[in-house]
């Protein structure tokens, strides 16, 4: 009896093992082998941030375009692409760095509540019924849109602030947040290694008294910081200004002159000479 | 009794304010007359700021087919052409006018209440006098009438359905305004038969509107082919779908007009306007406006200029209730609740509703338990548990298939659900992203 | 500082807890009934099985979900419990009551996420665990002492039908009870089970509330009807009358309370009929052609299964061209 059970479960064995293998020949997908290899290098976040559906699709297309140009993963980095670019003997566009910043400084004490906001918490949503429980309609909403959408936890709503901070370890500038924010409030932005930045923190478009009235950090569009900059980076269209990364020189003239302290400067050494008046702009 | 098919609610109807009768209200020292008052393209500014201004002067020119005229409601001078937030907070182009005390109208207009029964024009120069008077749906769609009155060539208006529901709770200006006015509408009613060609309207009201019933019924009796057909009460029977079902049994397809299935439907605020507009050369710049809520001292219906802030409104009900948290302009179904009182009354704003502090607040979301309410009330005969999650998930392809496209946003679901969920938000928001979706995909 | 929502602004008054409370105001007449028929120890289990649900679904959502919000303010793990012991021979030892209610709130309802999220009936998945696991003691019946109405026995009616069929004998051999008795309750059986006229009542009482919708009730007896009474037609010495189908055993707890049961049925109108069609004719098939003499609780959770399936069927919105 116990005989017989260890046979038929060893003939059954047997003939499963060559129905798997006859299988597993007949319906075998020839593809690639590059493609796998490629996707093992690449992070294997799935974000999307480089506009393929999944990093398998990505490294699909890594392997069959013939030049890389305008592929680039930027969770991985220039690290990540340079090890594909060597393997697949292509070569690599080189991209800067970037990071997400948030143009809005409306924290709690600069930017009145003027209702509560009762329904759910999406900022799409939102958006797409009234212009925001505060005075300025171009402001973040903070409902954390952004929050949800990234999928590194690079990107926060403080509590306290109510306004979204990013992680720039954290964060790969896959772009989620940025196109996740209704207001268009989040923008990548050129970095470098130290993450030295700087930014206008407003998206007001509102003439400057009426921007001021809503919000103590709002950009009026005085146009001084235009005057100011050396570079000729700094532009003012519908009364806000704009800093081109690509010019800017971090020279950090206009952050001293911005009458509102609209423009954002992170991680610079203290000034020396004159106290610092910006301790609230450094995060 | 006739109503709609599919689902309905009976939301509690706190009309305070019925059967009073509709006061007018002291001219507004200055009046915020926004130049979007109508769906469509924003009519375009042609005063000055300086410029001395009539009642019923024209302030803001129609920029398009579907647009409309804006005029001024008060006689003075322009102050100000600045933007200025809207019921949703958003800034719009407004037209600030300063009042001069005198109120002053336009000497075209016949300021007398003889009521004038027929007229001698010819049915083009009827619509042109409703188009120049800037006349919309006064339902709370704002729809230019003109557009409506403009069917398509391949389309034959049968039916002319005249929409004096009124299913919304609290809100009794329609009602008030057939109370008063009932062969004025009657009037209306004819002059808007000439310019279709057609001699068949019916008039659909709730019964739980008696008198103004029996008051159409009467008016109505002198002219042949206008018919009053009371209705079951059931929410949302204003809906122009849901009256077209209830009045001639006819559903409107799917993307579809209602001229497609040969009905054109007007509020009686706006056929009160078009009697007005015709026959007494008076453009739309006044209407009827419920001020109401459980504390209001004084609940009434009000003749009220266009442009009057929403707190100038308060003093006439005995002021702003203290425990007021949320002011709704419009219906507590389908209105918008307000973030300030300096938003101006509008062509659509047919109530402002003061909420208490117990009554605005969304009590407390729980598990759904899958009663299957939202399905019943669904007046589409959508699935609203489903669309809730849905949405949630993103799951656009879904949404589609499940005809996400198809809600009129009428508030049922949220209404009748059990456990409180926010149905109609996340219905909202998968339906943006749906539209979204689809027209990307074109 | 004025509050912004979006619309609608007016919520009507019904919550879960007022929905679950008027089935609980439903289930008094039955259970009444049974307190009358069966005394003291229909009482003591009914606590038993009410209080034992209570705790588990307190114990689970304290200890084990580490919920901040207890779940018993909303009254449904009553109703469990009540539901569980209507379904309950009223000499079943309490420790088996305790066990069934584990089962009940523990697997069939918190294991899958609580109120709502649930796919069997819990009370009806207590109950059938309880049958397979007990069968002697969940189908015996015993008489009870202050038992005053004449002429009963400790049988319940479909288990004198099934024994005596399967024993060969026809139809008009067994002495069945009158329609009267089954109608008012004078017949053995559940605690919950024997007086179709409580049942009704408290059926009505949750139509007039508009707690449910006539489909399902209508729909799993207008099904039993008719099939057994196609049976009936074929052969009336085998197959019982349709009125004692629809009168006898759980049919009418089952069709008024169980199957109504929110979770477990369909959303749509057209969906709650085809499932209370399902019911009937699986209830009648178990009871004409299975081995045990009712089928009611089995039918109930296949078609529990089923309910998933049925709501992918759409109904039709206004302006389709179907």
């Amino acid at each position: 009896m116990l005989v017989n059970t260890i046979l038929l479960l060893c003939i059954i064995g047997v003939i499963a093992g060559f129905a798997l293998y006859f299988v597993a020949k007949k319906f075998k997908v020839n593809e690639n082998p590059l493609y796998g290899e490629v996707e093992a290098m690449l992070p294997g976040a799935n974000c999307g941030g480089c506009g393929f559906p999944g990093c398998r699709k990505f490294g699909e297309k890594l392997v069959d375009s013939p030049t890389l140009e305008g592929l680039y993963c930027s969770v991985g980095g220039a690290e990540t692409m340079d090890k594909i670019g060597t393997f697949l003997n292509k070569t690599i566009e080189k991209k800067d760095m970037q990071v997400a910043v948030v143009k809005c400084s409306g924290s709690c004490n600069k930017r009145q509540i003027t209702s509560n906001y009762e329904g759910i918490s999406s900022c799409a949503f939102s958006v797409s019924f009234y212009a925001g429980n505060t005075a300025c309609s171009f402001g973040c909403f903070g409902l954390g849109d952004c929050e949800k959408a990234c999928q590194f936890g690079g990107i926060k709503i403080n509590p306290e602030t109510k306004l979204p901070e990013v992680d720039p370890i954290k964060c790969t500038a896959c772009g989620q947040c940025a196109s996740a924010c209704p207001q268009h409030l989040i923008e990548l932005r050129k970095t470098n290694k130290k993450d030295m930045k700087i930014y206008v923190g407003c998206s007001n478009k509102d003439k400057g008294a009426v921007a001021r009235k809503a919000c103590s950090a709002a950009c009026i569009g005085c146009g001084k910081c235009a005057k100011t900059c050396p570079n000729e980076a700094i532009t003012v269209t519908d009364f806000l200004a704009y800093i081109d990364p690509n010019k800017c020189k971090l020279c950090r003239k206009c952050v001293e002159g911005c009458p509102t302290g609209a423009i954002i400067e992170t991680n610079f050494p203290p000034r020396i000479k004159k106290e610092d008046t910006t301790t609230e702009a450094n995060n | 009794m006739k109503t709609f098919k599919i689902g309905g609610i009976h939301p509690k109807e706190n009309k305070l304010s019925a059967g009073k009768k509709i006061e007018p209200t002291p001219i507004p020292e200055m009046v915020y007359i926004p130049m979007s008052q109508h769906i469509g393209a924003p009519a375009k500014p042609i005063v000055a700021v300086g410029d001395t201004v009539k009642a019923g002067t024209k302030i803001g020119e129609s920029s398009g087919f579907v647009s409309a005229n804006i005029f001024s409601s008060i006689s003075g001078t322009v102050e100000k052409i600045d933007n200025i937030a809207d019921a949703s907070g958003f800034k719009k182009q407004t037209v600030i006018i300063k009042s001069d005390g005198t109120d002053t109208w336009e000497e075209t207009i016949d300021r007398s209440t003889d009521l004038i029964k027929s007229t001698n024009l010819t049915p083009d120069e009827i619509k042109a006098k409703i188009i120049e008077a800037g006349i919309v749906g006064m339902g709370g769609a704002t729809f230019p009438l003109g557009v409506k009155l403009s069917p398509p060539k391949d389309v034959t208006i049968t039916h002319i359905l005249v929409n004096g529901v009124e299913c919304e709770p609290y809100l009794t200006a329609d009602h008030s305004l057939m109370l008063e006015k009932a062969e004025e509408i009657c009037v209306g009613v004819e002059l808007l038969k000439k310019v279709l060609g057609i001699n068949t309207a019916i008039i659909g009201i709730e019964n739980n509107k008696p008198d103004a019933i029996e008051k159409m019924q009467n008016a109505a009796s002198a002219y042949t082919g206008t018919q009053v057909v009371p209705l079951k009460v059931k929410y949302p029977q204003g809906s122009e779908k849901h009256l077209i079902q209830a009045l001639i049994g006819v559903e409107v397809p799917s993307r579809k007009l209602p001229a497609s299935v040969g009905v054109i439907v007007s509020n009686v605020a706006s056929v009160f306007a078009v009697y007005e507009a015709v026959m007494k050369n008076k453009p739309l710049f006044e209407r009827v406006v419920t001020v109401t809520g459980t504390s209001v001292k004084n609940p009434s219906n009000f003749l009220v200029r266009l442009g009057t802030r929403t707190g100038d409104l308060f003093p006439l009900v005995g002021g702003i209730p203290e425990d007021t948290d949320k002011i709704i302009s419009g219906g507590p179904m389908m209105g918008k609740s307000i973030s300030s009182v300096e938003i101006p009354i509008t062509k659509g704003s047919s109530g402002v509703v003061c909420m208490t502090e117990n009554e605005a607040h969304r009590k407390k979301e729980q598990n759904c338990i899958r009663c299957g309410r939202c399905v019943e009330a669904c007046p589409i005969g959508l699935e609203p548990y489903l669309l809730n999650t849905l949405a949630k998930k993103s799951m656009i392809p879904e949404l589609l298939e499940h005809n996400i496209t198809e809600c009129i946003a009428c508030g049922s679901c949220s209404f009748s659900c059990p456990a409180n969920k926010p149905l109609l938000d996340y219905i909202r928001l998968g339906k943006a992203k749906a539209i979204q979706a689809t027209m990307e995909k074109k | 500082m004025l509050t912004v929502s979006p619309s609608p602004h007016y919520q009507s008054e019904t919550n879960t807890t007022k929905l679950m409370c008027n089935v609980l105001i439903a289930l008094v007449p039955a259970f009444i009934f049974s307190l009358i028929v069966f005394g003291i120890s229909s009482l003591i289990l009914t606590i038993t099985a009410i209080v034992s649900c209570c705790f588990f679904e307190f114990a689970i959502n304290k200890w084990l979900f580490k919920n901040e919000d207890c779940s018993i303010k909303d009254c449904s793990a009553i109703i469990t419990g009540l539901l569980l012991s209507f379904n309950l021979p009223n000499s079943l030892p309490l420790w088996m009551v305790v066990i069934g209610s584990l089962v009940a709130i523990g697997i069939a309802k918190m294991s899958f996420g609580g109120l709502g999220c649930n796919i069997f009936n819990p009370a009806l998945v207590g109950r059938v665990f309880l049958l397979i696991s007990f069968p002697a003691q969940m189908t015996t019946w015993t008489k009870v002492q202050d038992y005053t109405i004449d002429g009963t026995t400790g049988a319940t009616p479909l288990g004198m039908l099934k024994e005596n069929i399967l024993s060969g004998k026809t139809i008009s051999q067994i002495d069945l009870p009158t329609f009267q008795d089954l109608f008012i309750g004078n017949i053995g059986g559940s605690l919950g089970e024997i007086s179709v006229i409580a049942l009704i009542i408290g059926g009505l009482y949750l139509l007039f509330t508009k707690t449910i919708s006539w489909h399902i009730p209508v729909s799993v007896l207008g099904s039993m009807f008719l099939f057994s009474g196609i049976l009936f037609l074929i052969n009336p010495e085998i197959y019982a009358n349709p009125l004692f189908h629809i009168f006898s055993g759980g049919a009418m707890l089952g069709a008024i309370f169980m199957a109504t049961d929110y979770a477990t049925s369909p959303m749509t109108p057209t969906g709650k009929i085809i499932f209370g069609i399902g019911i009937g004719f699986i209830t009648i098939i178990i009871r004409s052609f299975g081995a045990y003499p009712e089928g009611m609780s089995f039918a109930i959770l296949l078609m529990n299964a089923l309910t998933p399936l049925i709501n992918k069927i759409q109904p039709r919105f206004y302006g389709s061209n179907k």
